[in-house]
């Protein structure tokens, strides 16, 4: 059993949009899967579904063991995957009223009864291991963006998950800033840790990626290791997407 | 048409005393009725932005009611046409607590719901994805960002609900501008006595601008 997430014919709607359509997908343990694919694609909602940010309509999902229902259904298992998965987002979501440790020392004390104690030397220990252990005292505004999202990556590695989830973590990020969350991304792949990514950065997926995913208006049209992918996409979408963000 | 009048000083100082002992009243009427009022506000905002109609409806409804009618008819109504409901009377300063607490609370209410409905989504998803549970999640993330942003507000409802006060003096409550009546009625030194109730507000108005002010500057401080 070292699949940790399985999703089987899985149909979500905006409305009368058809977001993602007969997905199937499996995650193994230890595995980093980097989701590709044009805005609006329905990657993000995807990796939302899987955290239960997103419900969706018709299909299955279980994350570690966790059999999470369709919308309507048996959502109890909810907070069980939540404390098992973490996320990264886009806009980096820092708490602004709180200081970056406290940040980091709020779930672990209120989901886990972690003590203060212990809370904010695992605050501190995390905050050294993604690059930024002098700035533990200070507000999330006054980090530039790269250290907003790595105190963002240490935030979700508090609550020690099984699996993280990336939505775009760098798109919202100045270019210079890039490679410090890709660097901080790439050890933690290389530590194990189960990974599904959403991202725009092909050079990362290449690199780190066990396994690319092409996802065309709410479909996966194309799956395999990254050297397939990029060098040889079977799927002409895949071609033109790739010919379209390898361009330039 | 040349005036004879001059402001007479002394009437204006020898009025203070008494009518401060409108103070009290003003001040026990206005804290009284905000600190419910802010109570019902947080209760009926956070239940207008509910996802359950039965909820959101009659919040929805309290709020326009109490913030479509004079606050002079509720004290109205609760002092003279309660009574007749509940089969005895109302003690007056208990119906204006009353009313500021009803009338504040509306506005409040509706404070609440615009400071909470002005958070960042992201900041609940966020929230949420660490495994927080809703109710976690409202009062350690969303809450305290939103407080902060409804102090302006707030303060404003405060002034607006001190001066409200005034006009219990219709149903016998010896606050400022009553003391000032009674005071006028034995001296006939309008002009001078309603000056000092005017200075008198504005020295309660002014400190609690003041003291949120602090509070706030406090919270930007950290924010």
């Amino acid at each position: 059993m070292s699949q940790i997430v399985k999703i089987k014919g899985m149909n979500k709607y905006f409305g009368k949009l058809h977001v993602l359509k007969d997905i199937d997908l499996t995650v193994e343990q230890g595995e980093v899967v980097v989701i590709i694919g044009a805005s609006g694609s329905g990657k993000s909602t995807l990796i939302r579904c899987v955290n239960g940010l997103e419900e969706y309509e018709r299909g299955a999902l279980e994350v570690d063991g966790f059999g999470l229902a369709p919308k309507g259904g048996n959502q109890k298992s909810l907070a069980e995957i939540r404390k098992e998965v973490g996320m990264v987002f886009q806009q980096f979501n820092l708490f602004p009223h709180l200081t970056v440790r406290k940040n980091i020392m709020l779930a672990p004390m209120k989901v886990k009864n972690t003590s203060e104690v212990v809370a904010k030397a695992t605050a501190e220990r995390l905050l050294e291991r993604v690059g930024i252990g002098n700035q533990a005292d200070k507000f999330p505004t006054q980090l530039s963006g790269g250290q907003q999202q790595r105190v963002a990556i240490a935030r979700a590695l508090a609550m020690e998950p099984k699996l993280m989830l990336f939505d775009e973590p760098t798109s919202a990020l100045d270019p210079e800033m890039i490679g410090e969350v890709l660097d901080v991304m790439r050890e933690l792949a290389k530590e194990g840790m189960t990974m599904m990514v959403v991202t725009h950065e092909m050079g990362f997926a290449r690199e780190v990626a066990d396994r690319v995913i092409y996802i065309h208006e709410g479909q996966i049209v194309e799956e395999g290791k990254p050297d397939d992918v990029f060098d040889n996409p079977q799927n002409e979408r895949t071609q033109a997407f790739l010919s379209r963000v390898l361009a330039h | 048409m040349d005036s004879q009048f001059q402001f007479d000083w002394q009437a204006a100082i020898n009025s203070i005393p008494y009518l401060a002992k409108g103070i009290p009243y003003t001040l026990m009427i206005s804290f009284g009725g905000l600190v419910i009022g802010f109570v019902l506000g947080i209760i009926f905002g956070l239940l207008s932005i509910n996802k359950k109609w039965y909820l959101r409806w009659p919040a929805t409804a309290y709020i326009e009611i109490f913030r479509g009618t004079p606050i002079l008819v509720q004290v109205l109504f609760i002092f003279y046409g309660l009574p007749d409901l509940i089969g005895g009377p109302i003690d007056p300063i208990t119906a204006g607590i009353a009313a500021i607490a009803l009338n504040s609370g509306a506005y409040i209410s509706e404070v609440v719901r615009g400071g909470v409905q002005s958070i960042d989504k992201g900041q609940s998803e966020a929230g949420l994805s660490l495994g927080l549970s809703r109710t976690q999640t409202f009062w350690s993330i969303i809450w305290p960002q939103a407080f902060r942003r409804m102090i302006p507000p707030l303060g404003n409802q405060g002034i607006v609900s001190i001066k409200d006060t005034s006009l219990f003096s219709v149903i016998g409550v010896g606050e400022l501008v009553r003391q000032g009546q009674v005071y006028i009625a034995n001296t006939f030194t309008a002009f001078e006595v309603y000056f000092v109730v005017a200075i008198m507000y504005l020295a309660i108005t002014l400190s609690l601008s003041l003291i949120l002010r602090l509070l706030e500057r406090r919270g930007v401080a950290s924010a």
